[in-house]
C-alpha cells in the first residue's frame, strides 16, 4: 500500500509543478527590467505601469465586461429555464431535439460554432437587414448562445438531486405553478443558479475564437487584443496583464470558495436545526 | 374577462410553455439554424461575389466539389490526419497523467483534496489565452526553460550532437504539450468524479485474497473508472481536435491542424463551400461518436 501512494504522490507534485511553472514564470518575467522576455534586467513595475496608462487596454477590458456581464445574466435566465424544463417535463414534443440542442454546443468545436454564428449574421444581414454591424450585439448573441447551455448542464444537475415531494407539497397547498418556481424551486436551486452564472462569466470574459468570427471593426474584447499581440511574440507587458488576470481569479475563486463553503455549511445546520425541531 | 382567461391559461400551460419555449427557440434561431446555414454553404459555389457563394443560376445547384475536395485533396486530408493524430496524442498523455494525478486526490486527507481540487480547478478560471502564452515563454528558444534544455541535452549526448537551443516552438510537439497542458483538468475531474465513488473496501477484499498492489489495480480499480476514462478522453479530444489558438500559437504553419484551415479557408481564402464542407466533416467525425456514446449510456441507464 505504502509503495504504492509514494508513486502516486509523486505524480501529484509532478502534475502540480507542470500546471503552476509556466504561470509562476510568466508572473516573476512581469516584473523584468528588460525588454526582452528571455534576459532578466532587474526588478520592475514599469509594465504594470505602462498597462494601466493604455487606453485600448481599458477600453477592451471594459467591453469584454460589458459583454460577459449582459450575455452571463441572460444566459443564466434562459439556461435555468432550460434546464428546470428538462428536469421537471420528461414528456413534451421535440423534447429529444430539445436535450440535443442544449448538449450539441458544449461538444461543437469553437471554430466551428464561430463560422456558422458569422454566417448567420452575414445571411441575416442580407435576408432581413440585421445586424446592421457587427460588434457588441453579435458578440453578446453568440456568447448567450455557447454559454446557456453550461448554466443548463449545472441547474439541470440540481435539479435532479433536489426533493420534488417539496413543489408537490407547494402545490397540494394551492400555490400556482409559477408562485412554485419562484418561492420554491429557484430559492433551492439558487446556488447552481448562481454558479451557472459565474460559469457563463467566466466563458464570455475568457472567449477568443467565436468572439473573433462575430464581431466587427471598432469592437475589440480584452482576448481580441491580448491574441492579436500574442500571435506576434512575448511581450512583458502581456506578462504583467497575465499576472493581474490569473492573480484577480485566485482571489476570486478563494473568495467563492469560502463563501460557498459558509453557506453549505449553514444551509446543513439549518436542515439539522429544522428536522430536530420537527423530530 | 379576457385577462382572466389569459390567467387561468398562463396557470394552466402557459407558464409550462415559455419555460421550455424561451430557450428552445432560442438554440433553434441562434444555433441550429446557423448550422443548417452551414450545411447548406457547403454545397454551393465559391464566387467572387459578395457573400462570395451562389446556388443555380450559372453554378450547380448542390456543388459537392467541397466534400470531394477533402478527401482527394492532400492538404486537406492531411491536416485531417494531423488533428487527429496529434488530438489522440494529447489525450493519452493526459490520460497517462491525469489518472495517476486523480487516483493520487482519492487517497490524501480530505482538507488536502480540497484544496489539491482547488488548485486543479484554478487554471481553468484563468485565461485559456494566458495559459498558452505562458507556455511561448518558455519555449522560446532563449528562455531559462529552454536555455536549461538545451545544457542538458548538450551534457548527455556527444559533442557533434550539441545544439544551441531546443527547436520546441513552432512544432506539432509544441501544439500536443501546451494540449496537454491546456486540457489536463478536463482529464483529472472526470476521472476523479468516477474514482471518488468507488467501494475501497473492494480494493481490500482484492488485498486480503492475494492479489497484488498492481492486480487490484488492474483488475478492480481500472475496470470500474472506464467511464470516467471515456468521459475525459471526450473532453479533451473533442476541443483538441478541433482547436484553432494552439496551433495558430505555437503550431507549425507548414502542417497546419484542420481548425485552423478552415479558418484559413473561410477569412483568407474566402472559401466559404470549402470552410463549411471541412466544418459537416469534422463534426461527423468528432460529434456523430460522442452523440451515439451518451445516447447508448442513456440507454444503458435508463435500463438499470
Amino acid at each position: 500500500m505504502k509503495r504504492r501512494h509514494t508513486f502516486l504522490v509523486s505524480m501529484l507534485a509532478f502534475g502540480f509543478a507542470f500546471f503552476y511553472i509556466p504561470i509562476l514564470s510568466m508572473i516573476v518575467y512581469s516584473f523584468n527590467e528588460s525588454r526582452l522576455a528571455s534576459v532578466w534586467g532587474g526588478f520592475s513595475t514599469k509594465w504594470y505601469v505602462s498597462l494601466f496608462s493604455n487606453k485600448q487596454v481599458i477600453d477592451a477590458l471594459m467591453l469584454s465586461l460589458e459583454i460577459a456581464f449582459v450575455s452571463a445574466c441572460v444566459a443564466t435566465i434562459l439556461g435555468t429555464m432550460a434546464g428546470i424544463a428538462l428536469a421537471r417535463f420528461t414528456k413534451f414534443r421535440g423534447r429529444l431535439l430539445f436535450s440535443g440542442l442544449v448538449t450539441a454546443p458544449l461538444i461543437m468545436p469553437e471554430v466551428i460554432t464561430g463560422i456558422s454564428s458569422l454566417m448567420f449574421f452575414i445571411m441575416m444581414a442580407q435576408w432581413i437587414g440585421w445586424p446592421e454591424q457587427r460588434g457588441f450585439s453579435t458578440v453578446t448573441l453568440s456568447h448567450i448562445t455557447f454559454s446557456m447551455v453550461f448554466v443548463t448542464t449545472i441547474v439541470q444537475a440540481r435539479m435532479l438531486q433536489s426533493d420534488r415531494a417539496i413543489e408537490e407539497a407547494a402545490m397540494d397547498l394551492g400555490s400556482k405553478p409559477w408562485e412554485v418556481m419562484r418561492d420554491v424551486t429557484v430559492p433551492v436551486i439558487f446556488p447552481a443558479i448562481m454558479s451557472g452564472w459565474l460559469l457563463a462569466f467566466t466563458i464570455s470574459l475568457d472567449d477568443v475564437v467565436i468572439t473573433s468570427f462575430t464581431t466587427g471593426p471598432g469592437s475589440t474584447t480584452l482576448p481580441l487584443l491580448i491574441w492579436s499581440k500574442v500571435k506576434l511574440g512575448v511581450t512583458p507587458d502581456i506578462n504583467a496583464l497575465a499576472t493581474l488576470m490569473v492573480s484577480t481569479v485566485a482571489v476570486g475563486v478563494a473568495i467563492a470558495g469560502v463563501v460557498m463553503n459558509r453557506a453549505e455549511r449553514r444551509r446543513q445546520l439549518d436542515e439539522q436545526m429544522a428536522f430536530r425541531a420537527n423530530g | 374577462m379576457d385577462r382572466k382567461r389569459l390567467a387561468l391559461w398562463f396557470d394552466r400551460k402557459g407558464w409550462s410553455d415559455i419555460l421550455i419555449l424561451a430557450p428552445y427557440v432560442w438554440l433553434l434561431l441562434f444555433f441550429l439554424l446557423p448550422f443548417i446555414i452551414v450545411v447548406g454553404m457547403s454545397v454551393g459555389t465559391k464566387t467572387p461575389t459578395a457573400p462570395p457563394i451562389s446556388f443555380g443560376g450559372d453554378y450547380p445547384l448542390i456543388n459537392l466539389q467541397g466534400y470531394v475536395r477533402t478527401v482527394a485533396d492532400s492538404l486537406y486530408f492531411r491536416a485531417f490526419i494531423t488533428s487527429l493524430v496529434s488530438a489522440g496524442i494529447a489525450t493519452v498523455l493526459c490520460l497517462l497523467i491525469g489518472y495517476p494525478m486523480a487516483l493520487g486526490l482519492t487517497r490524501v486527507s480530505r482538507s488536502w483534496r480540497n484544496i489539491l481540487l482547488m488548485l486543479v480547478i484554478l487554471p481553468f478560471w484563468t485565461s485559456f489565452l494566458l495559459r498558452v502564452y505562458a507556455w511561448m515563454g518558455l519555449m522560446g528558444k532563449s528562455s531559462w526553460f529552454n536555455a536549461g534544455l538545451t545544457s542538458l541535452w548538450n551534457d548527455i549526448v556527444p559533442a557533434s550532437w550539441a545544439v544551441e537551443f531546443v527547436p520546441m516552438m513552432h512544432s506539432n510537439f509544441a501544439v500536443v504539450l501546451v494540449m496537454v497542458y491546456t486540457y489536463l483538468p478536463f482529464m483529472i475531474l472526470p476521472l476523479y468524479a468516477s474514482l471518488e465513488r468507488l467501494d475501497p473496501t473492494l480494493d481490500e477484499a482484492a488485498l486480503d485474497l492475494g492479489s497484488k498492489p498492481w492486480q487490484v489495480f488492474l483488475d478492480v480499480t481500472l475496470p470500474q473508472s472506464i467511464p470516467g476514462i471515456i468521459a475525459g478522453g471526450m473532453l479533451v479530444f473533442i476541443p483538441a481536435a478541433g482547436e484553432l489558438v494552439i496551433p495558430t500559437l505555437v503550431g507549425d504553419a507548414s502542417s497546419p491542424m484542420i481548425g485552423r484551415v478552415i479558418s484559413d479557408q473561410f477569412s483568407a481564402a474566402r472559401d466559404w463551400p470549402m470552410a463549411s464542407a471541412i466544418a459537416v466533416v469534422l463534426l461527423v467525425l468528432m460529434v456523430g461518436p460522442a452523440v451515439l456514446y451518451s445516447h447508448f449510456q442513456a440507454k444503458a441507464e435508463g435500463s438499470k
